[in-house]
Order: structure tokens, then sequence, then C-alpha cells
């Protein structure tokens, strides 16, 4: 046992190394156009507004609430069903009442957790795609020219994670009674940002 | 890479600072990993042996290629294989290992110095990395036993998915 908690610790030790040699990517790595800005603004962008940070919270709190297997399932299927918008925008696609989406998106999936919504797992996810499509597609287009590709990309799906990371975690409030009722609270308050922001895209202020 | 330490630590640099060529081989470490010891051995030594083969094939015959789009979908493809535990059999888990080492490394050799010895030493440097990569990856992978341990390591491949989406959409990029 001692043996193989050692071994284990060595694996950990090994892996903390080999992540703090990659860290350097977001400073060092080739100097092409753009490319040291990369990572950073792509880590940026997600967390740069707040429609797209509430419903991404979103997302985790109302997985968590679900439970197995729509914890892990919700926030896979956003990150991939979002970038698949975000490549639809960068290929210039266009795509008619994103902001309003948007908008809505946060409306719905807070109004989900605030009545603790309990669809089948697959109009779950459906209704999370569609969602994922109008942010990713908002993402693609906005993207700034000459940062690198592959830095922005690793940095902006990598923010997104953790912002459904932070939703399941405040989502896991759940297993408690006191939580529950917080948690349903918390929802609410998204289903309100997110009417202020309908609001906003209706009367075609900028968000 | 110019390390400034000689051409082996600049290839066995190359492989860190070049997400490119890492994301694919992360997914497939952790792929084999996930499937069992067996097949992370195969993939620690298939990928590396099979990149120093391209690298040598790229160095002797190519000029200068770069397929953005097909390393994107290999990329996408590994990332899938992963998210989803694809329950392949070993000769299809090695087949992905001698396919990627074959592509990335004809593509890294074509772009490799031919003048002079270091363009193999440089070769050489990245097929160490990536043993130990492979080696830390999927090692760690395939010690995993609890379920939702497992589950994370599934996410990381949706997460690779997700980036090798953005890279094929900048790939395909329509300015404006």
């Amino acid at each position: 046992m001692r043996q193989f908690l050692q071994n284990a610790g060595a694996a950990r030790r090994s892996l903390v190394m080999l992540f703090l040699f990659l860290y350097p990517l977001t400073a060092f790595a080739h100097q092409r156009g753009g490319e040291a800005i990369g990572f950073a603004s792509g880590f940026e962008h997600p967390i740069s507004g707040l429609d797209h940070i509430l419903a991404m919270v979103a997302v985790g709190m109302w997985g968590a609430q679900l439970g197995a297997p729509a914890i892990w399932a919700l926030p896979v299927v956003f990150p991939m069903v979002m970038a698949l918008g975000g490549m639809m925008g960068l290929m210039g696609i266009k795509l008619p009442g994103i902001e309003l989406c948007i908008a809505l998106s946060a409306v719905a999936l807070g109004f989900a957790v605030f009545r603790e919504a309990r669809p089948k797992l697959w109009i779950a996810a459906i209704i999370v795609g569609v969602f994922a499509i109008a942010h990713g597609h908002a993402h693609g287009t906005e993207l700034p020219l000459g940062a690198s590709g592959v830095l922005y990309s690793i940095g902006f799906v990598i923010a997104t994670g953790l912002l459904h990371a932070l939703g399941i975690g405040i989502g896991l409030a759940h297993r408690w009674p006191t939580g529950r009722i917080a948690l349903r609270f918390a929802g609410a308050i998204v289903a309100m940002g997110g009417v202020f922001f309908l609001w906003k895209a209706i009367s075609g202020e900028p968000v | 890479m110019n390390t400034g330490f000689g051409p082996f630590y600049d290839g066995l640099t190359h492989l860190f600072v070049t997400p490119e060529d890492l994301l694919p081989v992360i997914a497939l470490a952790l792929l084999a990993g996930l499937r069992g010891p067996r097949f992370g051995r195969a993939v620690l030594f298939a990928l590396p042996v099979a990149w120093l083969a391209g690298s040598a094939v790229g160095l002797l015959l190519a000029p200068q290629v770069t397929l953005p789009v097909a390393e994107t979908i290999v990329t996408i493809a590994l990332g899938a294989l992963l998210a989803v535990d694809c329950p392949l059999p070993i000769a299809a888990v090695g087949g992905l290992a001698i396919l990627l080492g074959l592509l990335h490394g004809s593509l890294n050799g074509s772009e490799l110095p031919k003048t002079n010895a270091s363009g193999q030493i440089s070769a050489t440097g990245v097929a160490v990395a990536l043993f130990v990569v492979v080696s830390l990856l999927a090692g760690q992978a395939a010690s995993v036993r609890v379920p939702r341990a497992r589950v994370a390591v599934r996410v990381a491949g949706s997460w690779i998915v997700a980036i090798g989406l953005l890279m094929l959409g900048w790939a395909m990029r329509v300015p404006g």
C-alpha cells in the first residue's frame, strides 16, 4: 500500500512538473504573429461577458441538479457544440437572432435551475446544445485578428470548462436541503439576469 | 524552437511548445491508458518509433509541407474516441499511434534542417519527449479506478474535440 501511495505521489509530482513545463506556452511559444497573446485573449473571451458567464455557470448548476449522467454530459456537450458554433462563426456562416438566443439561454437555464426541471437527458442536451451554438457563434465572429488559433482555442475551451466546473461546484449544494433552496434562488438570479439581457437585446442596446 | 542547448533539446522542447502536435498525442495517450496498461505500452513504443520513421521520410523526401486541416481532423477524431471511451482493440490503438506518428513525424521532418545531422538529432529529441509524455499520461490514465476520474479523462477528450473544432474553423476562417 505504501509502495502504491509512493508511486501515485511520484506520478502526480511528474504531472505537476509536466504542467509547469507546458505552462510557459503562453509566453514562449513559437513567436509567430500574435501567438503570444493567443492563450490569454482566448481565456479572457468567455469570461468577458456576463451573459455568457451566467449561461455557462447555469449549465453546470443544472447538470449538478440533474445528477449523473447529466452532471458530466451537459458540460461535455456544451463546449463541443459551442466550438461547432464558433467554427461556423469563423467560417462566416450567418445565423439570425444570436444575441436574443444568448439572452434567452440565461433565462431558460436559470428558470430550469429555479424550477428544478428534470427533462430526459437527450432533451436537456438538445436545449443546452442549441444555446451553445449561439454562444459559440457569437465568440467565433468576435475573434480578434492576428491571434494564434490554437492557443486561443485552448484558452477559450479551458475558460468555458472552468465556468462549467464552477457551476457544478455551486450545484453540488443541491445535496443539502438549505443548499437546494439556495440553488433555486441562484437559478432565479440567473433567469433575472437573462431577462435584463433579453430586454437589452430586444431594444437593440449593446450588451 | 531554438533553446540554445543544441538540436536534441530543441527537439525535446518542440513537442511542449507546439500544441498542434501535443494535443493529439495527449488524446492518444489518455485513450490508450483508459483501455489498459497493454494498450499504453503499445502506444509508448509505436508512437515514437513511427514519429521517428515519419521524420526520416520528411527529412529525406518532402519539401516543407503543412496540412493544418488534416492535422486538426486527426486531433478531433482522437479527442472524440477518448470522449466516448471507444472500446478499440489493441491493434487499432497501435495503428492509430503509427498513423499519428507517421503523419506528424513527416510534417515535422519536412521542417527540420537538412544541411547536417542536427535534423536527425532534433527528431530524436522529439521521440524522447513523446516517450515521456505518453508514459506519464497513459500510466496515470491506466491507474484510474474511480469512475469519476475516468469521466474527467473523457471530459478532457471533449475539450480536445472542442479545441480541434475551433482550430478547424480557424484554418477555414473567413476574414472580416
